[in-house]
């Protein structure tokens, strides 16, 4: 009469989340040294153009002759640099607006939350052309935008639980001892919160790489001459014939990078038992 | 008592169950009979066993896990634990019912009380639809809810906890079984619902003929209620007897214990 | 107990209304209510689900705004107060609840927990704080090295001892204890109970002892009051109120209280359950039960029925 055991979620969660720590790490070290580690420089042209691979270029060379690897791994720091910045300030915002909102409730609750679903309304490649048309493409201006654009859905997700944890007894006893409010807030509420916090700030960085690629493959991301993963992959789009590694080496790193989040999101998801259960 | 007699005979019934990957013997081997329309009852902290004890006579394992049974338990001479899951879904309802601690949990809050209860009447005896809120309706009455016609279609939010209880009990003898299993059914409920509850209890086995098998932690509940009680502790049933003799007299240290720890209103005597 | 004294809490009138939500009118949880407690002293305060004593709790603590009376704790009106002189005073009133396995921050370790308090009133000088904690967990019998632990390795009745450990830190006068025992198994209910006694004679605490369980509550209080509808239907001494019940409402639920002998309670449950009717019976016109007109007087719908027990006359049968 014994039930098969399906293969435990906790042990699932734990092999997706090392699997993503692992990914996520060999990505931010290859960029971190990036420079260093390069065989060419990324604006290095060379007469060798659309080259097939070969020891020396190990994805070939695109219409100017630069390597592709090299180009890879350099576009891939602005890439993941702004990724990076926007989201943590996005996450920061994020966690104090969503606090705030949460735990004050009432007029401070409906302010914050309307203006927020304001902000919620907007396209994301819609506000970043307004903004780069108004102000110029520079990169300050994109992490800016992004960190903007997601903040509304990480402060959403902070409040909700926020809103629920504020009514536990612990909290109640806190304050029953006499802990002033801020510190109530910070200490007895925000650590409860941190689980869903940590699942949706992955899935936002997710989300992050394919916008901040989408607009660099629109012509609204970083200029030239610094190459990015969808500059590449929108300059190679005429020579895909000819040399498909020029397409393939920057969607596979998009990809990979995009897949690094989710894995990481979903094994955080299992292990930190948020959601359904 | 010969074998025949016996309504339901256990017979060292250990249960595991496994929950998220940990397994754990929470009842380990115990054996113990009950005679039709009698009352048992089964009292110890928690943790103890008892409420996983009455689980298993049904087959229910709790959320979210699995529980591995061994052991035998004979109703009417049947196996239990032998049965293809089809044929126990014929008896859990219809031969032995079982009432929870939480009415609310325990009825579906999207449907009405009397659509429940007639649900059950249907599949277990086939009666009409017509026949079926008739005997819904009856069975309100007898459970003590007044303005049954009207309060059949209310919702189960619309009733209070000790009204609850008696729709989850209407529930459970509708199909007139012969055991009732009641585990803590009036730990949820205020003391003067209690013993409105309890008194419903006592009625319907007389009136009904039923078996009771009475779960609680509560010496005082135990005590007016069943001819037979129980002592579990980590699994194993420690001690047994008639309510009186137990009461009077215990044999084993930890009933003493437990006992003792009661606080009794007609005295100021020291707890421990 | 030192009687004659100056009463270290004084409510007297506390109403507490719970505003109108969708769907539901407004609650009068709390109507009128009024007691008194003295130093080192135990008021019981019993009553069903509904009756109002959690919330009788809470506001007493400033924890749940009051719509009306007054609350004169250590002399000072506390209703009155602005928030930070509220928070200071919480040093003279702590709370014990109900549910020890959620009323400590799970992210926490006991030391932290213990120190919070310390550091919030500013009692104990920084170097000494260890010390103060350890003193505190050998008040409560546990060991001074379960500082470094977390909540979720203890058991319901070691997380309330951390929980009364924590309400003692401060050295508080009074006690709000709202049904401390009930989330636990019956032998640690008795230890924890004991404990409370114990400490109550140590420390020359008083408590407001909130429970359901009637005959824990005889164990504990010194007086008890018994609360329906937001009111208090009788007060006295825990032998008044127990052994010669004034109000018919506390009769009732005396006689619904299980009690652990069987042929005593066989021959209850025999007994034709009790008309409860006249719980709705709310004080009209005309003369009460004692023959008094309280429209006309108007005084309140109580009466002395001896030195310090009282009954409410509202809430009886019809006279026969």
């Amino acid at each position: 009469m014994t039930e098969a055991a399906a293969p435990h979620p906790r042990t699932r969660g734990r092999l997706l989340l090392a699997l993503g720590l692992v990914m996520l790490a060999g990505m931010v070290l290859v960029t971190l040294f990036g420079p260093w580690i390069v065989p060419y420089g990324a604006a290095t042209t060379s007469p060798d153009s659309l080259a097939g691979p070969s020891a020396a270029h190990w994805l070939g060379t695109d219409s100017i002759g630069r390597d592709v690897l090299s180009r890879l791994i350099i576009g891939g720091r602005t890439t993941l640099l702004i990724t990076f910045v926007a989201v943590t300030i996005a996450v920061t915002a994020g966690l104090v607006l969503g606090l705030l909102s949460g735990y004050v409730g009432g007029l401070v609750d409906e302010l914050i939350m309307r203006t927020l679903d304001i902000i919620f309304a907007f396209p994301v490649f819609l506000l970043a052309i307004a903004v780069v048309a108004a102000l110029g493409p520079t990169v300050p201006n994109l992490i800016l935008t992004i960190a903007i654009v997601y903040t509304p859905t990480l402060a959403r997700v902070v409040r909700g639980p926020v809103l629920s944890v504020k009514r536990w007894d612990h909290v109640e006893a806190a304050r029953s001892v006499g802990v002033g409010e801020f510190a109530i807030a910070t200490r007895h509420v925000l650590p409860m919160v941190i689980s869903p916090i940590l699942v949706q700030t992955s899935l936002t960085l997710a989300n992050t790489i394919f916008t901040v690629t989408a607009l660099s493959f629109l012509g609204i991301g970083p200029p030239p001459p610094d190459p990015n993963w969808g500059g590449m992959l929108s300059e190679a789009r005429q020579f895909m014939e000819l040399a498909p590694l020029t397409v393939i080496g920057p969607a596979a790193a998009i990809v990979f990078a995009t897949m690094t989040f989710i894995v990481l999101a979903n094994g955080l998801r299992e292990v930190l038992d948020v959601g359904s259960r | 008592m010969a074998q025949a007699d016996a309504l339901l005979q256990v017979r060292s019934l250990s249960a595991r169950f496994t929950r998220e990957g940990v397994a754990s013997r929470v009842v380990k081997g115990i054996s113990f009979d009950i005679a039709p329309g009698e009352a048992v009852g089964f009292v110890g902290e928690s943790g103890c066993g008892k409420s996983v004890t009455a689980r298993a006579i049904l087959r229910l394992a709790p959320e979210g896990s699995s529980l591995q049974l061994d052991g035998t338990v004979h109703y009417r001479g049947q196996d239990l634990l032998q049965l293809p899951e089809s044929q126990m879904r014929d008896i859990r309802g219809r031969r032995i019912a079982m009432v929870f601690q939480d009415p609310m949990t325990s009825l579906n809050p999207v449907l009405s009380v009397g659509a429940q209860i007639d649900d059950m009447l249907r599949r277990h005896t086939g009666a009409s639809a017509q026949m079926a809120r008739k005997r819904t309706i009856e069975l309100l009455g007898l459970v003590g809810i007044r303005d049954a016609a009207r309060r059949v279609d209310d919702y189960p939010h619309q009733f209070s906890g000790g009204m609850r209880q008696r729709v989850l009990i209407a529930m459970a003898v509708s199909c007139e079984p012969d055991l009732l299993i009641a585990d803590e059914p009036t730990t949820a409920l205020d003391v003067t619902v209690q013993a409105q509850i309890l008194r419903l209890l006592m009625r319907l086995r007389a009136e009904l003929g039923m078996a009771l098998m009475l779960i609680t932690h509560d010496f005082g509940v135990i005590a007016g209620m069943v001819e037979r009680v129980y002592v579990m502790l980590d699994g194993e049933i420690v001690e047994s007897g008639t309510v009186d003799a137990l009461f009077a007299a215990p044999q084993h240290a930890y009933t003493r214990a437990l006992l003792d720890a009661v606080p009794r209103l007609d005295s100021t005597t020291r707890l421990l | 107990m030192r009687a004659g004294t100056e009463p270290l809490l004084r409510v007297q009138d506390l109403s507490v209304v719970f505003p109108a939500r969708r769907g539901k009118g407004s609650v009068q949880a709390v109507d009128k209510v009024s007691f008194e407690i003295q130093p080192g002293e135990t008021l019981g305060l019993v009553g069903e689900s509904g009756s109002g004593k959690t919330t009788t709790g809470r506001a007493i603590l400033q924890l749940q705004p009051v719509s009306g009376g007054s609350v004169h704790l250590l002399g000072r009106e506390l209703t009155a107060l602005p928030r930070a002189d509220v928070r200071a005073m919480r040093r003279h009133m702590q709370f014990v609840l109900q549910n020890p396995y959620s009323s400590l921050n799970p992210r926490m370790t006991v030391g932290a927990t213990l120190t919070e308090p310390l550091r919030v009133h500013r009692s104990v000088p920084a170097a000494q704080m260890p010390q103060r904690v350890a003193e505190l967990l050998g008040f409560v019998g546990l060991d001074p090295d379960v500082v470094r632990r977390y909540p979720h390795e203890f058991s319901g009745g070691q997380r309330q001892r951390i929980v009364i450990a924590r309400a003692l830190a401060v050295n508080p006068d009074f006690v709000v204890c709202d049904e401390p025992v009930s989330a636990l198994d019956v032998r640690t209910q008795a230890q924890i109970v004991a404990l409370l006694k114990s400490l109550q004679v140590r420390l020359g605490l008083s408590y407001l002892f909130i429970a359901h369980d009637l005959a824990m509550v005889r164990h504990v209080a010194h007086r008890v009051a018994v609360m329906f509808g937001g009111q208090i239907v009788e007060i006295g001494t825990a032998q008044q109120v127990f052994d010669r019940p004034g109000h018919p409402y506390t009769q009732a639920l005396l006689e619904a209280v299980p009690v652990p002998d069987p042929a005593v309670q066989r021959e209850r449950l025999a007994m034709a359950p009790p008309e409860l009717d006249f719980l709705a019976h709310r004080g009209g016109i005309g003369p009460c039960r004692f023959g008094e007109d309280h429209g006309a007087i108007g005084t309140s719908h109580w009466h002395w029925l001896s030195p310090g027990h009282g009954v409410s006359c509202q809430f009886w049968p019809e006279a026969a």
